[in-house]
């Protein structure tokens, strides 16, 4: 009966910490995306990837749809919730005339806010708040150098680098790709180039879905959500989102690693117990000396 | 003449119809009285599984107790209340059900924190009141330490000293002296109902000859157990002893999906329900977990028509909480026919004396003079609880053996080394 050589944990906090960190950083990217580009804080954001995963999981554990279309399912399932939330609550306050303009983001926010308790409290209504656990795509577990580690943490992995880069490729190398960059840098020159500000507002909601819908699933399969997940989810993502900088999503997959790291190293090396302060506390020491975030541009 | 002969007459005639009026009047609230229902208010978590049997059950055991003529011919009324898992809503539903809804006694929920925040409620209110499944040990502390003031509260559970030692003693048979087992890591989440527990585990885990080799205490919002699995892992112990109810599926998921080597045996709320298995895609095989009932399994001629009456009712098997529930209502029912009324320290004084064999059990409270006041009394003979294992997606019982269904059986990546 060795001691676990110290070289052993590193190898262990270097890999737990990836899986975490770009699970985080998938959920930040759609959420700071919208943020970019329509100015919308969506506050209902935790809601949404907990009901793609609860939605995979009820496809596949009560209907038997199998894995794969489980997770199809929840994603289509974030996907109609993201265009719920820009329709019903989103458009029609910015478009109110009896909000006034100065007042309409505290709106929206408050609007995504509540639309988001309307769905947490429609799940634990429906499906209880007992935690529900997606089943996993690939099972079983890999020997990395003497680390056991799960397939389905690689799997998560792997699909959140390559959902990021395909979304990067989207955004540098196709036209509404481009179209939706320039909407974040300058929204009235993108309707002077003679492109509807609505339909690019549209292809990002749709964008954000997706994104949303692909963490919540892989979230469900990874860690496990139950109702009670949507605040906490929520505020990790506003968290890693102002850590990184308003708007900017490479700022923001910046900050998903340094938080997810900064957890899993305080988990290992301190108590599993406080895992969440020493991000947060970075947080607040970020706001002093750099309010806009460590890559924002305001 | 006209004017006098009435008013000769009308005097008599109103005070003929007053007294005719009064006699009405009183032949109905005599009769009221006779038929008032007793009123029992249930505040509960309607949103989870444990909660919501709560209700569901006292409801089936009024219903059997209506059936039946009820309480000295008076009906009982459940009036339910959903708390949403908060201290905040129970006390407000706790005034409400008291002030308002004028109930005579209240049982509610199976967070400790809730259970523990109602309490000086049902003192200041003077309002009985019982626990069917929070665990801390200050609910029945607190009644010893203030008699008078607190008697009125009745925790109508085990104790969370009382779980340890159900847990070692089942340890003890199957761990130890089965498996040859010597080592433990205790895994409990950070509450109110555990710090007792974990006192519980460490006095008994080495004196059934299990040493403690760490004991990992982690926040109940966790959602990534690996570091705490790995944590584990390296103390290289041969059983992980739990103490978790806030978190369930989520250990379990990760538990199998890392394959940590080392079983899990100890307190799993969340296992004992009969969705857990569903909830965890079946990751939930080999887990061993305490429980006071079972499906299936007949601890007391009454606990399996019960379970299975529950199933043909409600279309799923109670919660651990349901089974006290249904218990409580009909051990108060018995209170008040002793008592012969509904009065507050009258209905205290019979739920001491009561001595009720329900589905897990027979229900005895410990007195003014035992640390834990009002505690349902553990040991042989009246309750000592379960150990039941998820089997193929099956909640089995391997412990104590005059009830066991089977021997323990583990998932292929579990090392138990010796038989």
């Amino acid at each position: 009966m060795l001691p676990q050589p110290k070289s052993m944990r590193a190898l262990q906090i270097l890999i737990d910490g990836f899986a975490v960190s770009a699970l985080y950083a998938l959920g930040a990217t759609g959420f700071t995306l919208i943020f970019g580009v329509s100015g919308v804080l969506n506050l209902s954001h935790g809601a949404i990837m907990v009901l793609a995963a609860v939605a995979a999981w009820a496809a596949a554990s009560v209907l038997h749809t199998g894995t794969y279309a489980g997770a199809l399912i929840g994603i289509a399932a974030a996907l109609v919730a993201a265009f719920a939330t820009y329709f019903a609550v989103v458009q029609p306050i910015q478009r109110s005339r009896r909000i006034p303009n100065e007042e309409k983001e505290i709106f929206v926010l408050t609007g995504t806010l509540l639309w988001g308790i309307m769905i947490q409290e429609l799940i634990a209504y429906f499906f209880t708040n007992n935690a529900k656990t997606v089943l996993p795509i690939v099972e079983g577990v890999v020997d990395i150098v003497g680390v056991r580690t799960p397939r389905n943490e690689i799997f998560t992995a792997i699909v959140c680098c390559f959902v990021i880069a395909l979304l990067w490729v989207l955004v540098n190398r196709t036209r509404t790709g481009k179209a939706v960059l320039a909407a974040s840098m300058n929204p009235r020159g993108v309707t002077l180039l003679g492109l509807e500000l609505n339909n690019i507002y549209i292809v990002v909601w749709a964008i954000y879905g997706v994104l949303a819908g692909i963490a919540g699933v892989l979230l469900g399969m990874f860690l496990g959500v139950s109702s009670y997940s949507v605040g906490p989810l929520t505020a990790s993502a506003f968290s890693i989102v102002v850590l990184g900088g308003l708007g900017s999503v490479s700022g923001s997959l910046i900050a998903a690693f340094v938080v997810g790291y900064l957890e899993t190293l305080t988990a290992y090396l301190i108590s599993p117990a406080y895992r969440t302060i020493p991000a947060l506390l970075l947080l607040v020491f970020v706001m002093y000396i750099r309010p806009q975030g460590l890559l924002g541009r305001r | 003449m006209r004017n006098d002969s009435r008013s000769a007459v009308s005097p008599f005639g109103y005070s003929a119809l007053v007294l005719a009026a009064a006699g009405f009047l009183g032949t109905i609230s005599s009769q009221a009285l006779a038929a008032d229902p007793l009123k029992i208010g249930v505040i509960a978590e309607a949103q989870a599984i444990a909660g919501a049997s709560i209700p569901q059950a006292a409801q089936m055991a009024a219903d059997e107790i209506n059936a039946k003529g009820g309480v000295d011919g008076r009906k009982i009324e459940i009036v339910t209340y959903d708390n949403h898992s908060s201290s905040a809503d129970s006390v407000r539903a706790f005034q409400r059900a008291v002030n308002e809804d004028k109930v005579n006694i209240v049982i509610a929920s199976y967070i400790s924190e809730v259970v523990l925040a109602l309490e000086p409620w049902a003192s200041r209110l003077k309002t009985p009141f019982i626990t069917p499944g929070a665990a801390s040990n200050e609910i029945s502390k607190s009644v010893h330490a203030d008699y008078e003031k607190n008697k009125y509260t009745f925790h109508g559970y085990l104790t969370s000293a009382a779980l340890a030692l159900s847990v070692c003693d089942a340890a003890k048979e199957l761990l130890v002296d089965g498996k040859h087992m010597s080592t433990a890591v205790i895994m409990s989440e950070d509450a109110a109902w555990t710090k007792p527990l974990d006192v519980g585990y460490e006095e008994c885990l080495p004196k059934i000859g299990l040493k403690v080799l760490d004991h990992i205490r982690f926040s109940p919002d966790t959602t990534d157990f690996t570091p705490i699995f790995n944590k584990i892992e390296a103390a290289k112990p041969d059983v992980i002893i739990t103490g978790i109810s806030h978190v369930g599926v989520q250990p379990t998921v990760q538990w199998k999906n890392q394959q940590v080597p080392i079983p899990m045996f100890g307190i799993s709320s969340q296992a004992t329900n009969s969705t857990f298995g569903k909830d965890t895609n079946d990751a939930a095989n080999g887990v061993l977990y305490q429980g006071v009932s079972g499906t299936g399994v007949a601890v007391t001629p009454k606990s399996v028509p019960f379970s299975e009456g529950f199933k043909a009712k409600y279309g799923n098997y109670p919660s651990y909480a349901g089974y006290t529930s249904y218990d409580e209502v009909y051990y108060i029912a018995e209170a008040v026919k002793r008592a012969g009324s509904t009065d507050a320290d009258k209905l205290v004084e019979a739920l001491e004396k009561t001595d009720w064999e329900g589905t897990i059990g027979r229900v005895q409270f410990y007195g003014k003079d035992d640390p834990f006041t009002h505690s349902i009394k553990y040991g042989k003979g009246l309750i000592t609880g379960l150990m039941l294992q998820w089997q193929d997606g099956q909640q089995v019982a391997v412990w104590p053996k005059e009830v066991a269904k089977a021997s323990m059986k583990f998932p292929s990546f579990i090392k138990v080394t010796s038989n």
